[in-house]
């Protein structure tokens, strides 16, 4: 990639509407995997006994559903993740693209 | 070519008939389980005849490393779930599950949660950047000689360290299931191996976990079903009736001893995130799909396959414990004997096989068996490939041979010559760890992938100031911690060495290492002002626009 195509994709309006949109999506998906997980963790560390907690009469604990829960969030925000980017983010990379390439014709 | 794979096919079958041979003497030992050796010749046979058809669509480079690019999100996202569903956790994660209860899905979890991230951060920037192997975007814009030297070293280290741990794995666990000899069995594996990658190469590697990713789902889907039926599918009833028969009773519900102390917990949590970011044979999977819309999709249906799969072996576990355990038929006598108890035949990771027997029969059995050994075999081969990728692609192509371009055919010729020789090394290892505790290998492992190859990785794809100085000092400081910190800590110094105390006291020394190697790769980069430096900050637009965007990305071969 030439100097000139760097500086016509980085002062492209999609472009940056793409990477600050994109950044902003993904580091918040990531952070909250990241809080659910880590706040497990804490959980098993610090009050083993909160996930032992029994939810009725029965045997079942607190901490089974919770368990289950997480590894159901991970695919579901995996699953947002890739709806929206192959989607909305595609189209605007494909946008970028072929800006990119009417100009280069152009020229 | 073809008359190679008849040279091999030829060795493999004399390598069978010193088994059946071995067989007899082991027969009153262990009973021939015949449905399991057929359900497994007909895997074996349906394998290779992929391996013959791949052959024949693998003529570059690219096909041999990438499968030439044309692997769909689906397939992909398949063939990322068996590389990861290796028998070490299907049937470590179900042991321990039918050992501790919930501990066990604590371990699932953490080895589930780096996926969506990898999903977030990695995927599409390793697909938009990379070619073969992580090296080619580690080193995307640093000096080449040096980045691959420390990435290839790190994959060689991660990939010969899980070799040893799946050889041993299946060396014990044919012995016991068909009853080969360990050295037949190890052999075998190897064998089967070289002939899958240098034939077949990531095509038929890709294939090969495919469909043995199947099979477990679908025998792991009726073993869950079968103990749930049991109990008119509540799951209460089933909890029920496990936390009565097993001798912990209520505490199987809760989190045990496992994950005792924060600093355990936490660092166990870093190790299987970066870990997983990190290994190579992972990482390389992405550079199989055409783009980054395929290479999303692959982590999406990676994350539910494995996370499904792991709710399976919860389930299954608890089967256990309510159907193996206190159970005559695989109660182990001998060993009750001296120690009391009740401990089952070849202990606690036989749990999802003797579970198998006991909801399905002895045809059940030999399904779950075969599959067991398919599974190590696809995960060896896919280990091999990345190890002799590093070897070809990043030391031969890119760092002994720098002067000029190379000859793409005889790098293909220097990876199947490395496969070959990893394939060797890997018996020789497995045969020479048969006695060895090896409780330390996936550990270390995962800790040299996440102190070494995920640091460098992530950082040149989203830090602009990293440096060759920082990243080649920080991710070999952070290596060299990582294997320091196993030797010192609990498992080696203390069970292995047999000294009185560790002077590292943490199994897992991740949060330490990985600190270590980014807090040098940062010091290092920052205070580095040669010209070099100021030229590879200056690259880092340009890489940046194209992992955002693709453009530039290598796509799909034409065929």
């Amino acid at each position: 990639m030439n100097k000139e195509t760097v500086e016509r994709i980085k002062n492209n309006p999609k472009y940056q509407e793409l990477v600050s949109k994109r950044s902003k999506f993904a580091w918040t998906l990531s952070i909250i995997m990241l809080v659910v997980y880590y706040a497990f963790i804490m959980l098993i560390a610090f009050s083993p006994a909160t996930l032992g907690a029994k939810t009725g009469t029965g045997v079942m604990t607190v901490g089974i559903p919770i368990g289950i829960a997480i590894i159901v969030i991970a695919f579901i925000l995996a699953g947002i993740y890739v709806r929206r980017a192959n989607g909305e983010f595609d189209l605007l990379t494909q946008e970028i693209k072929d800006e990119l390439n009417n100009e280069q014709v152009a020229v | 070519m073809k008359k190679f794979l008849i040279i091999g096919l030829t060795l493999l079958l004399s390598v069978g008939a010193y088994a059946a041979g071995a067989l007899e003497g082991e027969v009153e030992k262990q009973p021939l389980n015949i449905s399991a050796i057929i359900m497994f010749l007909l895997f074996v046979g349906g394998t290779l005849g992929i391996t013959y058809w791949a052959a024949k669509r693998t003529k570059t480079a690219k096909d041999f490393y990438t499968a030439g690019g044309g692997i769909t999100g689906f397939q992909n996202g398949m063939a990322i779930a068996g590389d990861y569903m290796s028998a070490a956790s299907f049937l470590g994660i179900s042991g321990l599950v039918y050992l501790a209860g919930y501990d066990g899905l604590i371990y699932s979890i953490g080895f589930l949660v780096g996926w969506p991230i990898i999903l977030f951060l990695v995927s599409e920037r390793l697909r938009n950047l990379g070619k073969y192997t992580f090296a080619d975007v580690a080193a995307y814009r640093l000096k080449q000689a040096p980045i691959r030297t420390l990435a290839a070293l790190g994959s060689i280290a991660t990939v010969i360290l899980y070799l040893i741990a799946q050889m041993v794995g299946a060396g014990k666990l044919i012995q016991l299931l068909f009853g080969l000899p360990y050295e037949v069995a190890v052999v075998l594996v190897g064998t089967l191996m070289i002939l899958y990658v240098t034939f077949g190469g990531m095509l038929a590697t890709t294939w090969v976990q495919i469909i043995k990713a199947i099979l477990l789902l679908s025998g792991a889907t009726f073993m869950a079903i079968a103990v749930l039926s049991h109990f008119g599918f509540s799951l209460e009833a089933m909890f029920a009736k496990a936390v009565e028969v097993h001798a912990q009773g209520e505490a199987i519900m809760a989190p045990g001893g496992l994950v005792s102390d924060p600093i355990s917990a936490i660092s166990l949590g870093i190790a299987l995130m970066f870990g997983t970011a990190g290994l190579p044979h992972i990482l390389m999977r992405f550079f199989t799909v055409s783009d980054a819309k395929e290479a999303r999709k692959s982590v999406f249906y990676a994350t539910g396959f494995i996370g499904y799969f792991y709710i399976l072996t919860f389930i299954i576990g608890f089967g256990a414990i309510i159907m193996v355990l206190n159970n005559p038929e695989y109660l182990d006598v001998a060993k009750q004997a001296i120690e009391g108890g009740s401990p089952i035949l070849g202990g606690k990771n036989m749990a999802a096989i003797h579970l198998s027997h006991a909801v399905g029969g002895n045809f059940f059995l030999g399904f779950i068996s075969a599959v067991a050994f398919a599974t190590i075999l696809a995960v060896v081969s896919g280990l091999t490939l990345a190890g002799a990728s590093a070897i070809s692609h990043d030391l031969y192509a890119n760092v002994f041979n720098k002067h000029g371009e190379v000859d793409e055919a005889k790098e293909m010729k220097v990876s199947k010559m490395a496969t070959v020789a990893l394939g060797i090394l890997a018996i020789i290892l497995g045969i020479a760890f048969e006695q060895q505790n090896i409780a330390f290998v996936v550990g270390l492992a995962f800790a040299i992938a996440a102190s070494a190859n995920f640091p460098v990785l992530f950082l040149s794809m989203f830090w602009k100031n990293l440096t060759t100085r920082g990243a080649v000092l920080g991710g070999s400081l952070g290596l060299a911690t990582a294997v320091i910190l196993v030797i010192i800590g609990p498992i080696v110094w203390v069970q292995i060495l047999g000294n009185e105390e560790a002077i590292f006291p943490y199994k897992y020394p991740a949060l330490f290492s990985v600190t270590v190697s980014f807090v040098a790769i940062w010091l290092l980069s920052i205070t580095d002002n040669s010209d070099g430096a100021r030229e590879e900050r200056d690259a880092f637009e340009a890489q940046d626009i194209r992992s955002q965007t693709g453009i530039g990305a290598e796509g799909a071969s034409a065929h």
